[in-house]
């Protein structure tokens, strides 16, 4: 009874439930590393459903768009990484809640 | 055919992905990441995507990870660093919200997905994902992003390096 092939809105489930999970994931957690990797989950949930559609009309556009994506998460990783790293160095802790200086 | 494979898959990716967000340790939610980003490759493989599976595991799971695993090292994160979002007042409060709205996009993006019919596919020719197809279009179309995300990169390298030294001199 199965189908041959996967229908497109599987994949856009599968892109939607870890999008949710990357987002429960920044609004949860207040480690800074783990808030960063969530964030790298929201990304990589973004270029499933960019493929599916992609693999879904034929075009290549789709693909191109997530090879962006990943050198915008590849620039986004290094140079938040650097950030995360002088913040540690002028204060030491990773628990974002103790960044409070631009909080009214 | 394709099912029995996408399922396994996709279920080892949400999995890998909830062990992100719920791992003690910063070390283990870079291992799950790793884990996850190979399953998402063979979705982009299960999808014909083949050029962008490798770069998949090229620069996510290599690169990107590798400079996680750094920091992590780097920062001598421990397991349960992190209490405070256990402990902290109103906490519960801000879960159950969380957890509110988490469901609510879910419902509300599943009733759009599956509400609209989407199920005539085009034919898929064979150079579909291959890497002569992406460098045309990439080269043709798409030539000036091309160009700026390399003034991106270039940027992003120089701006780490100026923001990770210890001293400006």
């Amino acid at each position: 009874m199965l189908e041959d092939t996967v229908p497109l809105s599987h994949y856009l489930m599968l892109s939607a439930t870890l999008f949710v999970i990357g987002i429960v994931g920044v609004l949860i957690r207040r480690n800074v590393i783990v808030v960063f990797m969530s964030i790298e989950v929201m990304l990589n949930a973004v270029n499933i459903s960019l493929i599916a559609f992609d693999n879904y009309m034929n075009l290549s556009s789709g693909q191109i768009f997530s090879f962006m994506v990943m050198c915008v998460a590849a620039a986004e990783v290094s140079v938040g990484l650097a950030i995360i790293i002088s913040m540690h160095r002028n204060k030491p802790t990773v628990n974002l809640d103790e960044f409070n200086l631009l909080k009214w | 055919m394709e099912l029995l494979i996408f399922y396994p898959l996709a279920g080892f990716c949400v999995v890998l992905a909830l062990g992100v967000v719920f791992n003690n340790s910063p070390a283990g939610s870079a291992i799950s990441l790793i884990g996850m980003m190979l399953g998402l490759a063979g979705i982009f493989i299960l999808q014909q995507a083949h050029f962008i599976a490798i770069l998949q595991i090229i620069i996510y799971a290599g690169a990107i990870m590798v400079l996680f695993m750094f920091v992590i090292m780097l920062l001598n994160l421990k397991k349960g660093d992190d209490t405070g979002w256990i402990s902290r007042d109103r906490n519960l409060l801000l879960s159950v919200l969380t957890g509110l709205l988490a469901v609510g996009i879910l419902y509300k993006i599943s009733d759009v997905i599956f509400t609209r019919k989407m199920d005539t596919p085009a034919i898929l020719p064979d150079s579909f994902g291959t890497v002569a197809n992406i460098g045309e279009t990439l080269f043709t179309d798409f030539v000036l992003p091309f160009e700026v995300a390399s003034i991106l990169l270039l940027a992003a390298m120089v701006g780490a390096v100026v923001l990770a030294k210890t001293k400006l001199d």
